[in-house]
């Protein structure tokens, strides 16, 4: 167990000035987003606070927080909001992410919370620093602190404005340390000057130049490369093994731990030459599942029903309806596939471990290489290189623990860096799902009843926020899980996938909602627009029809224009799409877009709308191609050549309309949008060709067969 | 087979002992620690590893080393003129054009050999020019107007 240093000798540790403290449970986010914080983790930092800020003699501020950068902008975009409170350009600011040596713990980097749990943290942090800085300053300057403003990276007097001191000046010297006040006074929306104010990626030269390190980039004197031999199938049982044609090669080194097997080498074309060398037989057995006959078989798995939301009485509902609709809709398993494969080098040296690995999760991972390397959590360093996508697949850190597991072995520090087909055997994938929905409609055209039971996706977008006054949501199990073994369903680990649940749940509730407007021949938009209470959804449907051009006419037109929206952690997303469907092939295309996007306010609107073009993008993928075949435990598709991911030659036009509501709270926006895109495709879909699609993706053989019925 | 292969890598002529029919990839990360270029599929399939073979795209994973001796090797390390970018690199930088930055080396290669062989490309063309190279992110708009930018900069008597 870790001792943990007090706050005098924690500021020394810094090198001085002033630090500011965001408490535990001071504010909101805390609450509920550490079920179980981890104790005797902290190597020297206090652990009664979760992120802090620095000022330096230097005038320069470095804020520091566990969360990391995946590509979602976090470092952009936290600068403005530490910058807008503290009164000084964002250039001024040094972001420390994820180091667990330097950051205070951070459950996770996942589930929009950046922006929208960390940020209103950070800023009660820099409103508290500012205050600080007024009260040294009427200290120095021989003034009240009332005749005081910040401004400019600097303290001054409000009636001349020219007699400052700078925040360097004020630091230089001190060792403060304070912590945030339970109560800070943020600024609100009007007098925003920074938030909201695009800011261009500030990792971009970096990451132009080659000079952004990933964990798989790294190098340490005596580093071996491994590569790991992988069952054919989940679950093989090892018949035989030969490693003797990899031992023959010179500097080879062969481990084999219980169930990982090995080998290693100071090049990795070596090492990648010697396990190729290995021969190793295989049991595989079959369980007879695949991904044809998956979703009968879930659906006899599915755990106990859970009510998440309901309201009214569907017995009277189902009465009042004149006309009623029981539809079932199925999504596939699909990979995160990230552009870097997850990588990890683990180095340990008189028993303290320094690890760098690609981890949306750098505190649970130190947790993780205390408990392999049987060394205290004190001892083990997490170092965050840049992560090459996470989008959920990240949360678990296998690779590392395969690399800690080699470094017992070997003595030497060891990398691990999955190749493809490690890949996506051993990621997680979002899981198969069902959804079955019965509604009815009144002779008017309301939505008067909505039951709604959603199996094995996950309760996150499951509720609906139509005006219905009988509706019921009922959640059969979550995301994670997963493994094969007797308690699971899933033939082999599942987990978060860039908006868990909602992806699913959003395409089965915006399908059903346009199959009742074209019963009732009403236009899908208008349909909508009657069927919601919600004003907010309401004026994002509209922001997006103007954009779009949206005139409303009965579905199916032909001319393949579809719409939807969702809710996801506080956002709003209304999406229009136009989309062309080859009858003679099934190939759909999509050629325009327009998303209408309300976060509240957007912190860094170019960051918001760049997540937005990439959930767009990212998300053709899963509506049109995605999906993984197995059979029995076996992952068929191993590598981007079947795998199929969006392409240059698939773009369309993608267009991004930021609303915002500045009396709510700002939300986050690296996962919203995403939530939209299967069902605006599907229903881009119908509105061309006629054609329903019940199941993602809308393969080409998928879409003929719906043509055909 | 061990062999002695010479090639110029970045413009300065390097030589290097291995087995000549690893792959050029491994060979730039770890004998010479030009670690930009990347690891992404090991098979051809996403354009994380392309580099510059006497101005061409290729993907270094694919290329066996012995297939470079003569010729000219150039990496995202070796783009930049000193402190100058080139084109290419300023227009992605300047137009956003990455998210999680892991293809972005190779994107910017593909980009550099397609403005080569077309100066002045179409939309189509440049969509047809980048199509081998995969982003997860979704960051293709970016990088098609980051392509459009640093054509027209090109044209314009920008370096390249």
């Amino acid at each position: 167990m870790s001792e943990t240093l007090n706050r005098r000798d924690f500021i020394k540790l810094l090198g001085g000035g002033i630090v500011v403290m965001v408490g535990v449970g001071d504010a909101e986010w805390l609450v509920g987003q550490e079920p179980a914080r981890f104790q005797g983790g902290g190597r020297s930092l206090p652990s009664d606070f979760n992120a802090f800020l620095r000022i330096g003699a230097d005038g320069r501020v470095t804020c520091f927080t566990g969360k990391i950068e995946q590509g979602q902008g976090a470092i952009s975009a936290l600068p403005l909001m530490l910058a807008e409170e503290l009164e000084i350009s964002p250039s001024a600011v040094d972001m420390v992410m994820g180091d667990t040596d330097l950051c205070p713990y951070d459950m996770g980097t996942f589930g929009s919370q950046c922006i929208r749990a960390f940020g209103p943290a950070l800023r009660a942090a820099a409103a508290e620093a500012r205050s600080v800085l007024i009260e040294l300053a009427a200290e120095k300057m021989s003034l009240p602190k009332e005749s005081l403003q910040a401004g400019g990276g600097a303290v001054f007097e409000k009636a001349k404005p020219a007699h400052k001191i700078t925040y360097g000046e004020l630091a230089k010297g001190q060792a403060i340390a304070r912590h945030v006040d339970p109560k800070p006074s943020l600024k609100k929306p009007a007098e925003f000057k920074v938030i909201g104010t695009p800011a261009l990626h500030r990792d971009a030269a970096d990451k132009v130049t080659g000079r952004a390190h990933y964990a798989a980039d790294i190098r340490v004197p005596g580093l071996l490369y491994a590569r790991i031999l992988r069952p054919p199938a989940h679950g093989a049982a090892l018949k035989s093994l030969d490693v003797s044609g990899a031992e023959k090669i010179a500097g080879v080194r062969v481990v084999r731990d219980d169930d990982l097997i090995a080998v290693l080498h100071a090049h990795p074309a070596t090492a990648v030459a010697a396990l190729a060398a290995v021969k190793a037989e295989w049991d595989v057995s079959d369980t007879g599942l695949d991904d044809t006959n998956i979703f009968a078989h879930l659906e006899k798995s599915a755990p106990a029903p859970r009510i998440a939301a309901q309201g009214g009485d569907l017995a009277v509902g189902a009465k009042a309806a004149a006309v009623s609709f029981d539809e079932t809709y199925y999504n596939s398993y699909i990979a995160h596939a990230t552009m870097e494969p997850h990588a990890a080098l683990v180095e340990l040296k008189d028993g303290k471990a320094t690890v760098w690995a690609s981890t949306q999760a750098p505190f649970r991972l130190k947790d993780e290489m205390a408990q392999t390397l049987k060394i205290p959590a004190a001892n083990v360093h997490v170092i965050m290189p840049f992560v090459g996508g996470g989008f959920g697949g990240k949360s678990r850190n296998l690779q590392a623990v395969q690399a800690a597991r080699l470094v017992k072995a070997a003595g030497k520090p060891v990398q691990v860096a999955w190749t493809r087909e490690d890949e996506f055997f051993w990621d997680t994938f979002r899981p198969a799902a069902l959804v079955k929905i019965k509604s009815g409609l009144t002779e008017a055209g309301k939505i008067v009843f909505w039951d709604y039971e959603v199996l094995f996706a996950g309760e996150r977008s499951a509720a609906q926020f139509y005006d219905i006054p009988h509706h019921r949501t009922v959640v059969r199990g979550e995301w994670g899980g997963g493994g094969g073994g007797a308690a699971s369903a899933h033939p082999f680990d599942v987990g978060a996938w860039r908006a868990p649940a909602s992806n699913t749940n959003g395409f089965a509730r915006e399908s059903q909602i346009d199959i009742m407007a074209a019963k009732a021949r009403k236009d899908p938009l208008a349909f909508r627009l009657d069927n919601l209470a919600d004003r907010r959804m309401q004026r994002l449907l509209k922001a997006a029809a103007e954009k779009f051009g949206w005139m409303p006419i009965q579905s199916p037109s032909g001319r393949g224009f579809g719409l939807a929206c969702s809710d996801y952690a506080g956002t709003y997303v209304a999406t229009m799409a136009e989309a062309e469907v080859d009858k003679a092939t099934g190939r759909v295309r999509v050629k325009r877009i327009v998303c209408a996007h309300d976060c509240g306010v957007a912190v860094n609107p170019e960051g918001m709308r760049l997540q937005i073009e990439g959930c767009m993008t990212m998300g053709l993928g899963y509506a049109l191609t995605e999906e993984i075949h197995f059979q029995g435990r076996r992952i068929k598709d191993l590598n981007y050549d079947t795998y199929e991911l969006p392409r240059f030659s698939w773009l369309p036009k993608i267009e991004a309309v930021l609303v915002d509501s500045p009396e709510l709270p700002i939300s986050g926006g690296g996962e919203p949008a995403i939530t939209t895109v299967g069902a605006v495709v599907a229903n881009a879909v119908f509105d061309a060709c006629g054609a329903r699609l019940y199941q993602l993706p809308m393969t080409p053989a998928r879409v003929k067969a719906a043509l055909k019925k | 087979m061990i062999e002695t292969i010479s090639f110029t890598l970045n413009g300065k002529s390097v030589r290097v002992e291995a087995d000549g029919g690893q792959p050029l990839l491994w060979t730039l990360r770890t004998d010479f620690g030009l670690t930009g270029t990347k690891f992404g599929c090991g098979e051809g399939y996403c354009g994380a590893c392309t580099v510059l073979l006497d101005d061409e795209a290729v993907k270094s994973c694919q290329l066996p080393l012995k297939s470079v001796r003569g010729k000219s090797v150039r990496t995202i390390e070796g783009l930049a003129r000193g402190e100058t970018l080139h084109p290419v690199q300023r227009a992605f930088a300047e137009h956003d054009a990455m998210q999680c930055g892991y293809c972005t080396s190779g994107m910017i290669l593909a980009a550099v050999a397609l403005l080569k062989k077309k100066p002045k490309p179409t939309l189509q063309e440049i969509k047809d020019g980048m199509e081998d190279n995969i982003c997860r992110c979704g960051a293709h708009t970016r990088i098609v107007q980051a392509v459009q930018a640093a054509a027209e900069r090109m044209a314009a008597g920008e370096r390249r």
